[in-house]
């Protein structure tokens, strides 16, 4: 049990220390296609750490928020290529 | 309960966590916007989808939603990349490349013409 | 004759892949559930079929899945072994890159296994696809190892490649 505990803090830890990686580029991103990709990133991670505390707290219904999640997160990517192209 | 699908499921989200790690610093790290692509947004797409699996492991009553995750996330995120990817060099933003190879190059200059 | 019953296979085909993504995602056998996929999906597929694919139930010839599973098992290798070389490169103090564009032409004809193809050289990190023209693949490459074009392709493209044919151009 108590390996478990660790185990969850430590993933959670290197998850976190990702994202404020992902967010000093988002901040410092030269350009907007810069700060669309940090935020690509940033949403794969949410995702993951979603399922991931699913798995923690027991609870199912987390994944079809983090599925949700990824769907929306898709469409906002794609929306703003379209616009970069052009295309809006 | 501990049983050989745990001890897997704890490999696979530590190794998971780790890609998702290198992903961010790899955003953090590359020179420009292309390669923060390539490095970024793949390395934490792999980890993504090995910590998911890795919850399958650990939650087997979880996993046929899980898969159906890992396969959206492995279907649309070459999608989304190649979206960005092509979008930015339309909107003139050229390549950082030490040996000045180029060859999309052509393909928007002979573009720029026919308009 | 031949066309009507093989848009019949293709309306079959989207309608079962559609229904077993809904049971798999509601995961309830509550008749309310059953019926509503039943229908939904059915419409969807109905309207979306010449869309949704080319192959219809041809794709489940026993040759084929052999091959998809020889694809399968060649394109996990190499994504794990790429995202290794692109973990090694982020971690160097020195970051090695050495980036560029580079095109080779690809050798299939249908559009699928372009497709196929190039979201399988985007999926292993170290290539990109930027743009897909006729049957020109232009890729970003993060590490370049080779100039000429025969080169490029036997480096990015000629393990997928291989096996595509076989499952798409015969």
């Amino acid at each position: 049990m108590l390996f478990e505990d660790y185990f969850n803090l430590v993933i959670m830890a290197i998850i976190s220390l990702a994202f404020l990686l992902g967010m000093v580029r988002f901040i410092k991103g030269p350009t907007a296609s810069d700060r669309v990709v940090a935020l690509d990133t940033i949403s794969t991670l949410a995702i993951a750490a979603m399922v991931y505390m699913a798995h923690i707290y027991g609870r199912f219904i987390y994944v079809d928020v983090s599925l949700v999640y990824a769907v929306l997160g898709f469409i906002g990517v794609l929306a703003f290529a379209r616009y970069l192209e052009g295309g809006i | 309960m501990e049983t050989i699908f745990t001890y897997l499921g704890y490999f696979f989200v530590a190794l998971g966590a780790i890609f998702l790690f290198l992903g961010a610093l790899g955003i953090y790290r590359m020179p420009d916007l292309y390669t923060r692509v390539q490095a970024g947004t793949k390395a934490s797409t792999l980890g993504a989808m090995s910590l998911i699996l890795g919850v399958a492991f650990l939650e087997p009553d979880w996993w046929i939603k899980l898969l159906i995750m890992i396969l959206f996330i492995a279907f649309s995120n070459p999608l989304s990349s190649h979206a960005i990817a092509r979008g930015s060099y339309k909107h003139n933003l050229k390549p950082f490349s030490k040996e000045q190879v180029d060859a999309y190059e052509e393909v928007e200059e002979s573009k720029e013409e026919q308009k | 004759m031949k066309k009507k019953t093989q848009k019949w296979g293709r309306f079959l085909y989207t309608w079962l892949i559609l229904m077993i993504v809904w049971y798999a995602y509601t995961v309830s056998l509550a008749p309310a559930e059953l019926i509503t996929g039943f229908v939904v999906t059915g419409l969807i597929a109905a309207f979306n079929f010449a869309s949704f694919t080319h192959y219809g139930f041809s794709l489940f010839h026993p040759r084929r899945i052999y091959y998809i599973f020889q694809f399968s098992i060649v394109f996990l290798v190499a994504l794990v072994k790429s995202n290794i070389q692109v973990a090694k490169i982020v971690l160097h103090p020195k970051l090695p890159v050495n980036p560029g564009i580079v095109k080779f032409k690809s050798s299939l004809k249908s559009d699928f296994a372009k497709m196929v193809l190039a979201n399988t050289i985007t999926l292993t990190p170290g290539t990109l696809t930027v743009d897909l023209i006729d049957d020109e693949f232009y890729i970003h490459w993060l590490n370049m190892t080779s100039h000429d074009e025969a080169g490029i392709y036997q480096d990015i493209a000629a393990d997928f490649e291989k096996i595509l044919i076989k499952i798409f151009d015969k």
